[in-house]
């Protein structure tokens, strides 16, 4: 179908090609991913690009929000949507500004305008996501939790939740929000708004915490300010809520999630309950966060019509993103790779890796960086469990521009100081370093701060280890 | 037989007020008494919840503006006074951003009433137009302290207060005028996280030694081996000039 030839689609054209030529050069100059520089351009030649092509997909736009777990998410759902039949338009690369989201927008697009694809879905940052809910009007919005991340970037939490609110408050009948009731803060800003509403959550009798962890956010009552009491802790402030004040309490599930299998650093299995029926998943993701983002994924699939066959076979051969967990053969070690990024995520990492025999006895390099990307502030390190390491035998070595902060950090924690190892600060010496302190053939954990990760995973690309990210 | 030492530490609203990794300073603290056989108390006071009469160090840490409204209420009265007192018999304390802010005169948001804080310092701060982030330093005399700003509160000294320090690198109190902090008795309030006190173990000493002073009239401590604090210290101060 040929469209007629407007001003507008002349703009639109003209933005897709130019993001498209400044995507091949960074490549063919060597300067990376080429994920943002696009989407700038692109948006300066037609800022409404974005409300443009989103508009022409004739399936609509899925948004994938929250502080942990949106990458991983927005790509089981991409994955489960292209076993399905559809063609996706995604920002795979993770890169969830605007900005981000324009140039994943631009790689697809047709010359003639057309958005390359019949759904997207669309990653978002979170201070990006009102911007993003506007300029796309998605079909489907899926939060899956909203925790303590960057505060030097978004001030407070607080101010975070409030912009969602206003944002949520904006939309029609016509979309329909997907949230996790197990956290409050999103019970709260989902009450009462003119969109479908569809709550999921855990039902789990297992994997579950005796108190609240430091890190925890919003653990007061949204109708009364009252603390909240909690009958099950899953992650963080996310669980089984109730005011003990006023009796507002969690929200009844329309999913649930329950009998959550846990296989260490490799895999994990689910009963997902929905629409009357039961189904057991099983993924090649690990841990209890991944539990969530698979209920999330199996939620907003089934909600977009896709049989639970289809979601099923899709999710088995699912792999994580790059870096979130990665397992990579270097110079003869087994390493584990984890990003870690902000203190909910870095807990239920390091509840991963001691789940098996309760102490950490593998060797481990953390890698803290202090970029833009990272959050410029290394503060949320005391935020962490790092108490919990205190009592294995491992190795614990630290690298990165922070890494002297880290290894701090693991003293505070009441870490042996013998086994406190500091590394170069530069990543490439820092990872060698403490590789020659492995013995050949044996296992290792790297957990690296976002543009640690991204520094570390070229230098094992460089020398052969891994791809690089934005081919896959 | 010896008599184990014991010291408490008195964390204002610790479950409400801990943004931004405050509680590295109750551990580096707590720690650093370990390690040096005094064994610590620490004691969360919350909401509703009295003073505990034998606390000798007070950690008030910073908050969303929420819990701050709350916190403002609760410390009115009976509470602020005996946080008052406790200082000028000798007590140590120290308070970061919304902490520090409520010990002041008063704290004026944009918007809304003001809150009324309990006048251990001679301050008064104010909702300032742009919100001051990134790495700070301040000249002082516990040497160089380093630290991590993220406020959009400003905070003016009055003719008693006394600064904590000069302004190296970042805006410290307002952005204008070169302070960091303030200081009365030993009680000391700022605008800095990181956490302060694991990577300034200076100051960190400093609070212990004045709280067992105020406890039992004997404030020497044992030196320990900072190494690992002293580089991250050293890494801190490079990365704030790095990036000022």
């Amino acid at each position: 179908m040929s469209r007629p030839v407007t001003l507008s689609n002349v703009r639109l054209v003209g933005g897709v090609v130019a993001a498209r030529a400044i995507a091949r050069l960074i490549r063919t100059l060597g300067r990376g991913g080429g994920t943002s520089a696009p989407g700038l351009v692109a948006e300066w030649i037609d800022p409404a690009m974005l409300t443009r092509l989103t508009s022409r997909l004739p399936h609509g736009s899925i948004v994938v929000a929250g502080t942990n777990g949106k990458t991983t998410t927005s790509r089981m759902i991409a994955d489960v949507l292209t076993a399905h039949g559809h063609k996706v338009v995604h920002n795979r690369s993770g890169s969830n500004l605007v900005r981000g989201v324009v140039s994943a927008f631009a790689a697809q697009a047709s010359l003639t305008g057309n958005p390359g694809g019949d759904v997207a879905v669309i990653e978002t940052d979170e201070a990006a996501f009102p911007e993003i809910v506007r300029l796309v009007r998605p079909r489907l919005v899926l939060l899956n939790n909203l925790f303590r991340d960057q505060l030097d970037r978004y001030g407070e939490l607080d101010t975070i939740a409030r912009t969602w609110k206003t944002s949520l408050a904006s939309l029609g009948e016509e979309t329909t929000v997907l949230f996790n009731a197990d956290d409050p803060g999103l019970t709260a800003i989902t009450r009462d708004l003119a969109a479908a509403t569809i709550a999921f959550g855990l039902c789990e009798r297992k994997h579950t915490l005796q108190l609240l962890p430091h890190a925890a956010d919003a653990a007061t009552c949204y109708a009364c300010s009252a603390d909240l009491d909690y009958s099950r802790i899953y992650v963080s402030h996310l669980g089984e809520w109730q005011c003990p004040s006023c009796g507002v309490k969690r929200p009844d599930l329309d999913v649930v999630g329950r009998d959550v299998e846990l296989a260490g650093v490799e895999s994990l299995a689910m009963t997902i309950d929905q629409h009357g029926e039961s189904d057991r998943y099983e993924i090649g993701v690990p841990g209890l966060y991944n539990a969530y983002n698979t209920l999330a994924a199996v939620a907003a699939t089934r909600h977009a019509g896709v049989p639970h066959e289809t979601v099923r076979t899709a999710l088995e051969s699912f792999r994580s993103a790059f870096g979130r967990i990665e397992r990579v053969t270097y110079r003869g070690r087994k390493l584990t790779l984890a990003l870690v990024k902000n203190p909910v995520g870095f807990n239920e990492v390091l509840r991963m890796l001691t789940a098996a025999t309760g102490a950490l006895t593998v060797p481990t390099l953390i890698a803290i960086n202090d970029l833009h990307a990272d959050g410029r502030d290394v503060s949320w390190l005391w935020d962490v469990d790092f108490e919990l390491l205190a009592t294995g035998d491992g190795m614990l070595g630290a690298t990165g521009l922070r890494g002297a902060d880290m290894a701090n950090r693991l003293k505070y924690a009441g870490v042996a100081e013998d086994r406190i190892r500091s590394f170069p600060t530069g990543l490439a010496a820092g990872l060698d370093a403490f590789v020659n302190q492995i013995p050949d053939g044996e296992q290792a954990y790297i957990l690296p701060t976002y543009t640690a990760m991204l520094e570390i995973r070229k230098t094992l690309a460089d020398r052969g280890a891994v791809e690089t990210f934005w081919q896959q | 037989m010896t008599t184990e030492r014991v010291l408490t530490i008195a964390w204002l609203y610790g479950s409400k007020m801990n943004i931004y990794g405050d509680r590295g300073n109750v551990l580096a603290l707590a720690q650093r008494a370990r390690w040096r056989g005094i064994e610590p108390h620490v004691v969360v006071v919350g909401i509703g919840e009295a003073i505990p009469p034998e606390s000798d160090i007070f950690f008030f840490g910073g908050g969303q503006d929420q819990e701050q409204i709350a916190v403002s209420h609760d410390l009115t009265g009976a509470k602020g006074a005996a946080i008052k007192t406790s200082v000028e018999d000798g007590a140590a304390l120290l308070s970061i951003c919304g902490g520090y802010q409520l010990l002041g005169h008063e704290y004026r948001p944009h918007d809304a009433e003001p809150l009324p804080g309990i006048g251990l310092f001679d301050i008064e701060s104010e909702a300032g137009p742009e919100r001051f982030i990134g790495n700070v330093v301040i000249d002082s005399q516990w040497g160089t302290l380093v630290g991590f700003e993220n406020h959009s509160g400003l905070t003016f000294l009055g003719e008693t207060a006394t600064p904590m320090g000069t302004v190296q690198v970042g805006r410290g109190n307002n952005g204008r005028d070169r302070t960091g902090g303030a200081i009365y008795e030993n009680a000391i309030g700022c605008y800095m996280h990181g956490s302060l006190l694991p990577k300034n173990p200076k100051l960190a000493d400093w609070l212990l030694s004045a709280g067992l002073q105020y406890r039992c009239g004997e404030g020497d401590l044992d030196p320990l081996n900072d190494e690992i604090e002293q580089t991250a210290h050293a890494s801190a101060l490079q990365r704030a000039f790095a990036t000022r």
